[in-house]
């Protein structure tokens, strides 16, 4: 356990009103987003400069202690959950500076702690854009973005936070500062080391710096929606708008089940008897915008729409996008707990999961409702249920494993944007091999010796 | 069962409501605490977390948890914002009681809620006698906001810039009103303890309006506090109290209820008649749910009355050439808790002497909070503060808010930052267009 002495060492380093060391305190970072069992850390941390994390890690470690670094503790797969009792949570959230935004060579360097959606507004103050746009980007930091290679809507045509890292500095156990990358488009000075913080799950090192591209925002968009009385249908649709070279930035897929909620929820008019919803975004430059909405538009008839409704304002695009930003709170509105998955499967292969998962909510006898990113085949199962009803819950956590089954059957992936963390960690040898996991573990026992840094996550140690 | 089994049994009673909670965080975005000092016992979720883990005894010192649990303005920014629909507001109050059961009210508290508010006329005579002998220990500072100091009481209230207390209360001022059955409306006037006693020209402003536009007032001059702040400290006894005393009130002055509506000039006040009273009347007779229930549906903000049910026509009046500028600052519970929003921005526009500035996050809160500001000062300071440089960047003359208390706190913060702009009622601006 932690020495009182070590406490007043974080104390003078930090100031008293960083360091939690009250029980009631330490409960409030037991826990994370995720539905998995809370484990209560010894002390929780607030570093003010990044030096400080070097001199915190190299701490710790001498004293053996474990690590887990929490942004928003939005993680929905158990990532920032304490491994065991004598863990230090290090809390970003007062390292939130931006330190820079280049407008003429489009980067910007950023302390971990930055809140997503604040740094993206600053941005598009300048005139400039930050894609990655995780669903909870209003609270998301940026450290936790890139150490769980955050996703989002705009994936598709945008990418992910991966494809936005130029650089990272990190300090290792020792405590010693790590620079990879740089504020310039090319650089192949030395490994990679960026691309492999990114996603790394809080177990490799302490992110305390990023260099992170921007992008001339789009001039135009446009939005519509499209009804469909099968799901076969829709997703023929997406692969189409594909094949026809057009590349929306938004290309999201709501199911029946989510737009029955959704409508009982909000009454905005969806169609209750169709199969599937989809609703697509183009945009880019304004005559670019008009090409691509005529050919998308064509598609979804083609592909057998039954109604297509094209946004010709910002208030009717607004209503559009409405159905789908509810989509998540209608369903958790139903039962007191949520349970969102992330199994992704190739875009082809969306009917198919769809139908799978109509099959297992039967099966199990679950409330499920699916949404989510067909444009990169990203789907959200959600099951809806009560934690506290234990017999309703093993159904439950059958069901989920069912779901990672048919994802990996499908060619698929058991997470597309929310992580491995613990939830999964038992499923990744499944996806990848046995090779894989000791690859991981040989690198990890030579970067963390000790295993202290998320020890239970990802790939165990 | 023991005290603390009694309290378990208390929380046991919201388990559904604390499990509505997913934890997504997403409060941490709005939370007007949470910004300040990043922790996530002070904000939603890891409150209402540590509701639930005193509740499974996970946790077991309710005093720490207390502790928390105070550390919250009660503005409703989360609940607003909350995709699921968490009800943390009542969570909260809910939570208080429970625990302010078991740890026994302070005794400060206890005679302010279950002995002097709950005596009208005593409390309006103690402030009466406080406005006689306010010169010996308040400072007038000649400051735009007509606030004063009070340095020997400084270690009670801190370095506060507060406002003086006025020669006449309302009550005193307009005596009892029994309205007039010949009018189209006929309205009850639910002043409120900071319009009736300490900012009378809201009152002025109320009745102004009224008269103006040919509304009938009910005004009697023995209602009781609304209860918020005895509920908000968790004194379910003092609060009952009060809600009883205003229901003989409302009987006595309506008796064929025939009013139309129940207006005040402070959301607060009205937020408590609307939602509060009827939902903490479970243990209540059904003869006084029932009045409750009538009660609720009556209670409207007065910005509401004046352009959803008046239906004023805001679209002719342009600002004057010189017209002064006035940003404005949203009350908590005038926007989350009753909706109330462009309505209050609509109305100003009658004064064409003004002209609106906007200022940023208009909508976050002042940091007073009622009791919090006294209960945590140095949060209500900081959080004020971020509403000081708010206003000020705007380089308004004037700043509007439509609740009494947020004038009190925005007063403070500008006194303090020694600034010169004026702090009215938005309510006194729309009175003031009026011949």
């Amino acid at each position: 356990m932690i020495s009182n002495a070590l406490i007043a060492e974080f104390e003078a380093l930090l100031g008293k009103e960083n360091v939690l060391s009250d029980e009631i305190d330490r409960h409030s970072y037991s826990f994370d987003a995720a539905v998995l069992e809370s484990v209560v850390p010894a002390l929780v941390l607030f570093p003010t400069e990044t030096k400080h994390l070097g001199i915190i890690v190299k701490k710790c470690y001498e004293e053996g202690l474990h690590i887990t670094v929490r942004g928003a503790g939005s993680n929905l797969s158990g990532g920032t959950i304490p491994d065991a009792k004598d863990t230090v949570v290090i809390a970003t959230g007062k390292l939130n500076k931006i330190l820079e935004i280049n407008e003429e060579d489009l980067y910007a360097v950023v302390q971990p702690g930055v809140v997503t959606a604040q740094f993206a507004s600053q941005v598009f103050a300048k005139g400039l854009f930050y894609p990655p746009d995780p669903g909870s980007q209003s609270i998301s930091t940026l450290g936790g973005n890139i150490a769980e290679n955050a996703g989002g809507l705009r994936g598709l045509k945008y990418g992910v936070t991966k494809d936005y890292v130029m650089g990272l500095e990190f300090y290792d156990y020792e405590g010693e500062l790590v620079k990879t990358g740089s504020r310039t488009v090319k650089c192949v000075t030395g490994y990679n080391l960026a691309g492999m913080m990114i996603g790394s799950e809080g177990t490799l090192g302490l992110i305390s710096k990023a260099i992170l591209k921007l992008v001339p925002p789009p001039k135009a968009s446009k939005a519509m929606m499209a009804v469909f009385d099968d799901v076969q249908k829709a997703s023929e649709a997406v692969a189409g708008i594909i094949a026809a070279h057009v590349v929306p930035c938004t290309l999201e897929f709501l199911d029946h089940a989510t737009i029955n909620y959704v409508e009982e929820d909000m009454k905005i008019g969806l169609p209750k008897e169709a199969d599937a919803l989809l609703l697509v975004e183009v945009d880019g430059h304004p005559g670019q915008v008009a090409d691509e909405a005529v050919i998308v538009e064509r598609v979804l008839k083609e592909c057998g729409a039954t109604d297509i409704h094209v946004a010709q304002t910002e208030e009717e695009k607004n209503k559009i996008w409405a159905g789908r930003r509810n989509a998540l709170p209608a369903l958790a509105r139903l039962r007191p707990t949520t349970v969102l998955e992330d199994a992704t499967v190739p875009r082809s292969k969306i009917p198919a999961m769809v139908k799978a998962l109509n099959e297992i909510a039967k099966k199990y006898n679950v409330t499920m409702g699916t949404f989510g990113h067909a444009g990169d085949g990203n789907l959200h199962p959600t099951i809806l249920c009560d934690r506290r009803d234990h017999e309703e819950f093993v159904r439950v956590e059958a069901a989920v494993d069912e779901i990672f089954n048919v994802a990996l059957e499908l060619g698929g992936t058991l997470s597309g944007e929310h992580g491995i963390g613990t939830a999964k960690a038992k499923w990744m040898e499944k996806e990848t091999s046995r090779g894989t996991i000791m690859f991981s573990r040989r690198m990890r026992k030579a970067i963390d010796p000790k295993g202290l840094f998320n020890t239970q996550k990802l790939v165990g140690i | 069962m023991n005290d603390m089994e009694q309290l378990r049994q208390s929380l046991l009673k919201i388990d559904d409501l604390l499990a509505s909670c997913m934890r997504c965080g997403n409060c941490q975005a709005v939370c007007p605490v949470f910004s300040q000092t990043c922790k996530e016992a002070d904000v939603a979720r890891g409150k209402i977390f540590l509701l639930q883990n005193l509740a499974y005894e996970l946790i077991k010192d309710p005093k720490a948890v207390e502790e928390r649990l105070t550390r919250c303005l009660l503005c409703g920014a989360c609940e607003h914002n909350c995709s699921t629909g968490v009800k943390t507001l009542e969570i909260f109050i809910e939570g208080r009681i429970a625990l302010t059961r078991y740890l026994k009210l302070s005794p400060l508290k206890k005679f302010i809620f279950q002995s002097l508010l709950t005596h009208p006329k005593l409390f309006s005579k103690a402030l009466r006698t406080g406005s006689l002998f306010q010169g010996l220990i308040m400072r007038r500072q000649k400051n735009a906001q007509n606030t004063a100091t009070a340095p020997l009481l400084k270690p009670l209230l801190g370095a506060r810039y507060m406002p003086t207390l006025p020669e006449k209360q309302l009550s005193q001022k307009y005596g009892v009103l029994t309205g007039d059955s010949s009018k189209k409306y006929n309205v009850i006037f639910y002043p409120g303890c900071m319009s009736d006693k300490v900012y009378t020209q809201i009152g002025d402003a109320v009745l102004k309006i009224l008269r103006h536009y040919d509304v009938g007032v009910i005004m009697p001059d023995d209602f009781s506090c609304c209860g918020l702040p005895a509920l908000a400290s968790g004194d379910k006894t003092g609060y009952d109290e009060l809600v009883k005393n205003n229901i003989k009130v409302f009987e006595r002055i309506d008796p064929d209820n025939s009013a139309n509506y129940i207006v005040s000039a402070c959301p607060s006040c009205t937020e408590t008649l609307h939602k509060w009273w009827l939902h903490f009347a479970e243990n209540y007779s059904q003869a006084d749910r029932e009045k409750l229930r009538k009660i609720s549906v009556k209670a409207i903000d007065m910005h509401d009355f004046l352009y959803n049910v008046l239906k004023i026509d805001t679209t002719k009046f342009v600002p004057a050439e010189n017209a002064k500028t006035v940003t404005y600052h949203e009350s908590c519970h005038l926007k989350k808790s009753l909706g109330i929003s462009k309505e209050v921005r609509e109305l100003l526009k009658m004064n064409e002497n003004y002209v609106l500035k906007e200022m940023a996050e208009a909508d976050k809160c002042c940091g007073c909070g009622g009791s919090f500001t006294l209960t945590q000062p140095e949060l209500s300071l900081k959080i004020g503060t971020r509403k000081w440089k708010n206003i000020a960047d705007t380089g308004a003359e004037e700043v509007a808010a439509a609740c009494p208390a947020c004038m009190m706190q925005i007063a403070d913060m500008l006194g303090r930052n020694g600034s010169d702009i004026k702090v009215k009622h938005s309510l006194e601006i729309i009175a003031e267009s009026l011949k």
